[in-house]
């Protein structure tokens, strides 16, 4: 039997997506540029899309534009927004972002602005004096994700976003929803950039978005035909989109009710065979009802997840292992979680399509391997 | 006249009354390895000459690392004409700078001239030709060889290749290959003296993952360039290790871990028609590599244990590996998780005593017949990494 329990790295196309694709991939293969009939087709799928994506943001404005994935939109949002501005800025940031917005951050103090990044505390929520702080000298950016890949911790957006508005009137609010996009609620009237992927919801690789609030302008990075409003040239991944498209609507409306359901039965079952296993982030409840970061007492996470590879268990962990090197999770450790504890961490994650037999089965194989393992232990 | 490559060979010139022996094998290593190429190749006069390959760039360096070979030169082949050796001499040297001298050498006694008279005129004529050329016969920076045999050859530039003897006439031995940086190192030095290397590997899933075995495999098709592939055993070892964790003494645990290695190494060795075992150890290195460790290592197994790195130091190792092309490969991550398994404080001077004793308390041969028989036998040379 395969469990297949990591989902926040990528998720298996789903039936809807394949059929749609493939469709598109042999009929709707015209270029949206090209001035014929079937063309125009393409276009209108595209256009399909986009207003898939406001509704899901609840939004019946602003600008969607359809990116390689979130790496490529969150650098659009964050270096094509500052890049627009004139003259030095200052950015706002958490210290557990995802390396394509840390990466784009980087670029940005190379090119003479000032980057802030403020720590968050066990729970992931922004230590709100440094927030307040730095707002209160003046930022043009804030960007902050929706959803923690590694632990599910979910920023209170909506106090950022107000504190935001208050203290810096005019300055941005990047979100990435790499990780919550249909499966935490999202508002748009918070936010002024949006992230999110095709590949975490069940859509191809490949394909993800911005969407961006009428008025904010940006810089383009990829520069050539003048496609998506001149903010990302290049001929449009139509069955990509179209992929993108069919996920959003498969997407089922109760997902985070699913998700929760699931995740409390992973942990339940996790538990009552591994009493001693701790939670690393915030208390389930708070989390996104996906991700599930667990420490299992005195066994390496990687040696773990080889182990539950073996039985068909597939999970991930935050922290690359080496007898040479150990390099430890930057997003656990800026949480607060000791070192020893990050190096016995494992994420869970799960999509509306996990089983509660993949469920059980996971719960079971985890406990057996730990069982084994933690017999080995350095002396 | 037409392109050739002509490949000098070293240590097979000291070999007496066997020598055929050895450049047969020479011969055909040669062939093996410019085959796919469509070079043909052929022996004369003590040399190996390479024509008909459509690309010479790629044909020298294949030859390059055939063991047994000192050099390449890519050399023009042509008739034994002086008007038309100088002309191709002076087409050679044009565009060059700086000093040069001209290495006449004249095995067709036939031929009118003799070397230094050979050498002289044709120097006179590069020297007319190219006047930002200068004689230099002490230092010279450019080298233009000409020999008269069956053909007059001509070449100015010569590859280094990697020397020692040719493969597959010193026998087969049995690497112990890790993953780490010392042991394919190790393994080029044994095939360097004309041995067939296999290599044996202990993986230790899930201690190590499959992302390690990968490396490893990768490592074994970089060192098999230098032959024609190389075979690889992988052990699984996991089940040892951990009786011995849960059974013996933690200092002695690497020491014994080692034992244990050597032993399997071994069978699958005989089993493979190897007459010896190669490790990578370095003498003090680490804890497992003090003398003492080394004997009770040694006492283990009844073949000889080759150790070619036994007297380097780690930035000498380094620099082979780097010059050999495996060094960028071992330094990638993935390499074993298994600290569990590594002693915190490692006797540096086990004694053997306390070694049997220990080994006593598992049950030694059953393991070590299991990991034998679970071996999975991995051919680099159909393998895409």
């Amino acid at each position: 039997m395969i469990a297949y329990l990591d989902n926040s790295a990528t998720t298996q196309s789903s039936i809807e997506v394949v059929e749609a694709m493939e469709q598109a991939l042999r009929e709707e293969y015209f270029n949206p540029s090209s001035l014929y009939a079937p063309a125009m087709r393409a276009e209108k799928a595209m256009n399909a899309c986009r207003n898939e994506i406001r509704q899901a943001l609840h939004t019946p404005s602003g600008q969607v534009v359809f990116t390689s994935g979130g790496t490529e939109a969150n650098n659009l949002a964050i270096i094509g927004s500052v890049s627009a501005m004139h003259g030095p800025q200052r950015i706002l940031v958490s210290q557990t972002e995802h390396p394509s917005v840390l990466g784009a951050c980087e670029a940005l103090e190379a090119a003479g602005h000032t980057v802030i990044r403020f720590p968050v505390d066990r729970q992931g929520q922004p230590v709100w004096e440094t927030v307040e702080g730095a707002m209160r000298e003046g930022v043009s950016l804030l960007s902050c994700m929706q959803v923690n890949n590694e632990t599910g911790a979910m920023p209170d957006l909506a106090r950022l976003s107000a504190m935001l508005r208050s203290l810096c009137p005019g300055a941005l609010f990047h979100v990435d929803g790499v990780q919550g996009f249909l499966r935490v609620p999202m508002q748009a009237s918070l936010a002024d950039l949006y992230t999110l992927s095709g590949h975490k919801i069940h859509g191809p690789k490949g394909v993800g978005a911005l969407w961006i609030r009428s008025g904010v302008r940006l810089k383009p990075r990829a520069l050539g035909g003048g496609q998506e409003g001149g903010l990302r040239s290049g001929t449009e991944n139509t069955p990509g989109i179209i992929g993108l498209g069919a996920a959003i609507r498969a997407m089922p409306g109760n997902a985070a009710d699913v998700l929760a359901a699931r995740k409390a039965l992973l942990l339940g079952e996790i538990r009552s065979r591994i009493p001693d296993v701790r939670i690393n982030g915030p208390l389930p409840e708070d989390a996104a009802p996906h991700i599930l970061n667990l420490t299992f007492p005195g066994v390496r996470g990687e040696v773990l997840l080889h182990a539950l590879e073996e039985a068909g268990v597939y999970v991930s962990t935050g922290s690359a292992c080496s007898s040479k090197k150990r390099k430890l999770s930057p997003v656990l450790l800026a949480m607060g979680v000791p070192a020893n504890d990050c190096e016995g961490a494992l994420r869970f994650s799960l999509s509306p399509h996990t089983s509660e037999e993949e469920i059980l089965y996971a719960a079971e194989q985890a406990g057996k391997a730990y069982e084994l393992l933690k017999r080995f232990r350095r002396k | 006249m037409r392109k050739v490559l002509l490949v000098r060979f070293g240590e097979v010139h000291l070999k007496g009354l066997n020598r055929p022996y050895f450049l047969k094998k020479l011969v055909a290593n040669v062939r093996r390895a410019v085959e796919p190429l469509g070079g043909r190749v052929w022996l004369s006069d003590s040399r190996i000459y390479v024509a008909d390959a459509p690309d010479f760039d790629a044909c020298a360096q294949r030859v390059r690392k055939v063991f047994g070979v000192h050099s390449v030169s890519p050399a023009v082949e042509m008739e034994k004409d002086l008007e038309s050796i100088c002309l191709a001499a002076e087409d050679m040297m044009r565009g060059k700078q700086g000093t040069f001298k001209v290495f006449g050498r004249r095995s067709d006694k036939t031929f009118p001239l003799d070397s230094m008279q050979l050498a002289a005129e044709i120097g006179g004529r590069v020297l007319e030709s190219n006047p930002a050329l200068k004689v230099d016969v002490h230092h010279p920076q450019h080298k233009l060889n000409v020999e008269i045999r069956d053909h007059a050859y001509l070449c100015v530039e010569e590859i280094p290749a990697v020397g020692g003897m040719p493969m597959g006439t010193g026998g087969k031995a049995m690497l112990l290959l890790s993953g780490g940086i010392d042991s394919p190192v190790a393994g080029y030095q044994i095939m360097n003296r004309g041995v067939m290397v296999q290599a044996v590997h202990f993986y230790s899933f899930p201690y190590t993952s499959e992302r390690a075995k990968e490396k490893v495999l990768k490592l074994a098709k970089e060192l098999g360039e230098y032959g024609n592939g190389m075979l690889v055993h992988v052990v699984p070892f996991t089940e040892l290790q951990m009786q011995l964790h849960e059974k013996c003494p933690d200092e002695l645990g690497t020491v014994l871990m080692r034992r244990y290695m050597m032993r399997i190494a071994e069978r699958v060795a005989r089993a493979n028609g190897c007459q010896a075992l190669i490790t990578g150890e370095s003498l003090g290195q680490v804890a497992s590599q003090t003398m003492e460790a080394l004997v009770c290592t040694d006492a283990a197994v009844n073949m000889p244990v080759f150790r070619p790195l036994i007297g380097l130091d780690k930035l000498e190792i380094i620099d082979i590996a780097t010059a050999i092309g495996t060094y960028d490969t071992s330094i990638l991550p993935y390499e074993d998780c298994c600290t569990v398994f590594t002693p915190r404080h490692p006797s540096t001077r086990p004694r053997i005593e306390d070694l049997e004793k220990a080994e006593a308390l598992i049950d030694g041969e059953r393991l070590t017949e299991e990991a034998v028989n679970g071996v999975e036998t991995f051919r680099t040379w159909e393998m895409d990494l």
